[in-house]
């Protein structure tokens, strides 16, 4: 059985910048848990020669040539940006530390 | 008042880690087909893939594995059989996938080393950099922070995004520890880059600027007592953009933690921004909280299972080692090895070798480029190649004074010109009137007139006193302001003489 804690759902909550009530925090960790063991079942049915994989396809080395194709244009680039100002995305200003 | 490097190195021993970020010179980006192209107007060169926009499919651009094999092999790694990308997960505005592609635990190359030399009291001496692994990413994109005053993220009201460079192959080349530098950790850092930098160029894969972030290097080290085998807490300094900064900003983090640890406080593990004006790195991110990237296997990319055929065939094909190529140059040259090792040291072995290539003499190249070129560097703060000066321009004031038609003094003005933007040394010869006074009648004037000045001085070199004649040239070269050719001063006037 797979478990999720409380506090595993707070730290995946700040990881992903998700502000979370305690309320919410209970309620999820009970629920990542039942879907967690629900992808859990499929180890039931692979066996120890069935290698884990990161793709459905047993496809390797696809590749694409070195050529420079059209890119968007900026205005296109931009249009979905909720603010842009000299042809940049804006963001609000970041909290934290510098990367 | 600091302390000084003598007494950090009495009592700490350094422990060196060095992580370069290359950009590679792939005429498109990693996972899809935009442009590179260096200063390029912002967001001009940004496509669904590199944006991150919902069900854009990524794609690996297949000369960017191949120059990673490369410097794989360049570095005696071993190439793995089989290697993936990865999701490095994280939330900042530079990826605006919210994760960057990169690899985790399956580099495409491990295990290698590099090399180095460097110039010490004890002669030359060789350092072997063992090298962890070789992985491939993507760069990020670049950040404007606006409002506050210093264009830093604290303070800044907002930022503005460009995306031109997001998704630019990069590839990150990890050092294992290097322990045992001892007091030439800084000399080791900067060798290890600049030797770096050389193959990574001489394998044309990069076109490895740093001052343009193409090469940039990240420094972590650590100090701990001599004689202890506990390792210090390391702080890892960015934004180190050329090879002398490197060597600083190593130097300044040993006598920073020797500081601190003598203190007895204690270092923090974080991540610290080189300061080029000052020498000195500020705080930046903490890392004293251990980072979570949650990192998985990239489900848009397939395994890299490259054929040996193919790793073979890069390997016969990798050019001749710098380390090779520049024996090879010291042989030609028959320079000494402490000359070859201020030539690397001043970085002017490649334009010394251009300079060469275009007809000059090796030893009056040579002797330009370190002396009164390398003097005007060091009295700018920049190196050499930063100045506006070129070989050509020095291989024609060599041939110039090989020709009799400048003196060396006169040469050294025309340098000084050159580089102060006057144009070419032809130009700069023709706009300042500048010519050897070669006119035997000028120079006989002249030198009567240093005769009748000193008749003591001219009567005992009539004597057979020939130094003493020395003080008679030296009167005729100043009266010709320099632009007589002293040789030819020397033998009309001990013919005068009756010598
Ligand atoms: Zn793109």
């Amino acid at each position: 059985m797979a478990e999720i804690s409380r506090d595993d759902v707070a730290n995946l909550a700040r990881l992903a910048r998700i502000d979370m009530a305690p309320a919410e925090l209970d309620h999820l960790a009970s629920e990542l848990g039942v879907i967690l063991n629900a992808v859990a079942r499929v180890q039931e049915v692979a066996g120890q020669n069935v290698p884990p994989t990161s793709h459905p396809l047993p496809l390797q080395n696809v590749y694409r040539k070195d050529e420079v194709t059209p890119s968007l244009t900026p205005e296109a680039a931009l249009s979905a940006a909720p603010a842009s100002e000299e042809q940049r995305f804006k963001v609000p200003k970041i909290l934290g530390e510098e990367a | 008042m600091s302390l000084k490097y003598e007494d950090v190195i009495a009592k700490y021993e350094p422990v060196l880690g060095l992580e370069v970020h290359v950009e590679l010179g792939t005429a498109s980006k990693m996972f899809c087909g935009c442009n590179t192209i260096f200063g390029a107007e912002p967001n001009t060169q940004t496509c669904p893939v590199c944006l991150g926009l919902p069900g854009a499919l990524p794609v690996v651009n297949e000369k960017a594995i191949e120059y990673t094999i490369m410097i794989g092999l360049a570095l005696n790694c071993s190439i793995a059989p089989f290697s993936r990308f990865a999701r490095k997960n994280y939330f900042y505005p530079d990826m605006p996938k919210n994760f960057q592609t990169s690899q985790y635990d399956e580099p495409i190359c491990i295990n290698g080393f590099l090399d180095v030399e460097i110039d010490t009291d004890e002669g030359i001496k060789k350092f072997r950099v063992e090298i962890e692994r070789v992985h491939m990413e993507e760069d990020t994109g670049k950040s404007l922070h606006m409002g506050g005053a210093t264009g830093r993220i604290h303070g800044a009201d907002y930022s503005l995004l460009d995306y031109n460079r997001a998704g630019i192959p990069l590839v990150e080349i990890v050092t294992k520890i290097v322990p045992g530098t001892g007091k030439y950790a800084p000399e080791v850092a900067r060798a290890y880059v600049a030797e770096l930098r050389d193959i990574l160029r001489s394998l044309n894969v990069s076109d490895v600027k740093m001052e343009q972030g193409s090469l940039r290097c990240d420094a972590n080290v650590s100090l701990r007592l001599i004689g202890s085998d506990v390792l210090g807490t390391r702080s890892e300094t960015k934004n180190v953009n050329s090879l002398r900064s490197v060597e600083r900003a190593v130097r300044g983090e040993m006598i920073r933690h020797a500081e601190l640890l003598n203190k007895g406080e204690r270092v923090v593990q974080e991540t610290r921004h080189f300061q080029e004006d000052t020498g000195l790195t500020r705080s930046g991110r903490s890392k004293e909280q251990a980072e979570d990237y949650r990192y998985f296997p990239e489900p848009d990319l397939v395994p890299i299972v490259p054929d040996a055929t193919w790793i073979e065939t890069l390997r016969a094909a990798l050019p001749e080692k710098p380390s090779t190529h520049r024996k090879r140059l010291q042989e030609a040259w028959s320079v000494p090895d402490k000359e070859m090792a201020s030539m690397i040291n001043a970085d002017v072995l490649e334009i010394v070798e251009a300079t060469v290539n275009l007809g000059a003499d090796p030893a009056k190249a040579r002797g330009w480029w370190l002396g009164e070129i390398a003097r005007i560097a060091n009295e700018k703060d920049v190196t050499a190649a930063d100045l506006p000066i070129t070989p050509k321009d020095v291989a024609e004031i060599v041939a110039l004074v090989a020709a009799g038609e400048l003196t060396d003094k006169l040469a050294r003005q025309v340098i000084e010109a050159v580089i102060a933007g006057e144009g070419r040394p032809s130009e700069v010869i023709e706009t300042r009137g500048i010519k050897v006074v070669s006119d035997d009648g000028a120079l006989m004037a002249a030198i009567e007139k240093a005769i009748a000045a000193q008749p003591e001085v001219a009567e005992k070199v009539r004597g057979g006193n020939l130094p003493a004649a020395g003080a008679l040239i030296g009167a005729v070269m100043k009266e010709t302001e320099g632009q007589a050719d002293a040789a030819k001063v020397r033998e009309l006037l001990l013919k005068h003489l009756g010598q």
